[in-house]
């Protein structure tokens, strides 16, 4: 839509060869690429498990319900996304600030169910190398032989799961800086205390809670060299993120989870 | 002036497109009961590559309901669409020419 001021200066600018703004192409662009690395990465995951005779199907209903709940969270967040994005083109800030909100909510249900699962598993004994040992808890032997048979399947298990949820994360706080700018750095300041001090030192989101302040400092830095009031078209950007990351999750979860799923 | 009435003209674009917000919720219907679909044949007993089949068509198709219904780009102009859809695209089939071949063979040779 900011385009548009400068169309009619002949000879300098042109339209847009895609009828849109630059803004909403750039993340388009962005987002093709990322679909490559996420491409990258399933096809990588599924050649493994081509390849690999008797990959293991590890994953109990409780797993299945789990991961269930969390694509119900992710699909929801997408509707109240696009009823955000709704809310803005029609001048509502109170309903798109509300909308951004409730987003933003579902995702942050999505990493904690997450979280949970991925804590659940490393307990159980599905862990990698690098991954410190869970003190007093007795590893499943399922669990435990599947890392040491098949060491691709927690390898690539942690890898696809583990980059989508940084996404997810990295979405929650773009949409935080949209829906309350300055003063949401103080809240992602405060959820990263909490997350890392919450959280046991053996836990890999322990560490994995810098992210929070990783982002909380790279807002600071946009926030403090550009402050300004996001309009619609910002909300739309950001909407187009979150849909993403939605869509790349709709293909994680058959084949991660319900393909590895264990049927008794 | 005709600055400010392009501008006028586009944002009268964009609210048509975000018109009803019954769409949306029909659109979120069919992905939460495609997902559902999905969940229930884990369970149905099926070979696993006749599963993967139908698992791999319901995500095509939640994933074009997300991106031209959430994603807008059914709305966008054409050129748009096909720029966008017909990269992502060649790119993955590249990949299955390189990937899929290699892997069935490791199959045929006997991996234990």
């Amino acid at each position: 839509m900011a385009d548009s001021a400068v169309h009619d200066i002949p000879s300098v600018y042109e339209p847009s060869l895609f009828g849109t703004y630059s803004k909403k192409i750039g993340m388009w662009l962005f987002l093709l690429s990322d679909s490559l690395t996420f491409g990258a990465l399933l096809y990588a995951y599924s050649y493994g498990r081509i390849s690999t005779a008797g990959w293991p199907t590890p994953f109990h209903s409780e797993s299945i319900i789990n991961a269930t709940i969390m694509t119900a969270f992710l699909l929801t967040s997408s509707l109240t996304m696009v009823l955000a994005v709704r809310a803005s083109v029609h001048g509502d800030a109170k309903g798109q600030r509300l909308w951004l909100l409730a987003t933003m909510l579902c995702g942050t249900g999505f990493i904690v169910l997450h979280g949970r699962e991925w804590s659940n598993l490393i307990a159980e004994g599905l862990s990698l190398p690098m991954f410190p040992k869970v003190p007093g808890h007795e590893a499943a032997i399922e669990f435990v032989n599947v890392s040491k048979t098949v060491p691709q399947f927690a390898a690539t298990f942690f890898g696809l799961t583990g980059m989508h949820m940084l996404h997810v994360t990295l979405g929650v706080i773009y949409l935080g800086v949209v829906a309350l700018r300055r003063k949401f750095i103080p809240v992602l300041l405060v959820l990263w205390l909490v997350a890392w001090l919450a959280t046991p030192a053996y836990s890999p989101f322990h560490y994995g809670a810098h992210v929070l302040l990783a982002g909380a400092i790279v807002c600071s830095v946009i926030l403090w060299l550009k402050p300004k009031v996001y309009d619609s078209s910002d909300v739309e950007v950001a909407g187009l993120y979150w849909h993403f990351v939605d869509l790349v999750w709709m293909f994680i979860f058959p084949l991660v989870y319900l393909m590895s799923a264990k049927i008794l | 002036m005709d600055a400010i009435q392009q501008a006028l003209a586009q944002r009268a674009a964009e609210q048509q497109r975000h018109h009803g917000k019954a769409l949306f919720f029909l659109v979120w219907g069919a992905l939460l009961a495609m997902t559902a679909i999905e969940v229930y044949l884990t369970y149905q007993h099926m070979q696993p590559g006749k599963m993967l089949t139908i698992l791999l068509i319901l995500s095509f198709l939640k994933a074009a309901l997300i991106i031209g219904y959430f994603m807008h780009l059914k709305y966008e102009v054409s050129r748009m669409k096909w720029l966008t859809m017909c990269s992502v695209v060649a790119c993955l089939i590249l990949m299955t020419i390189f990937f899929f071949p290699d892997a069935r063979r490791i199959i045929e040779l006997g991996v234990k």
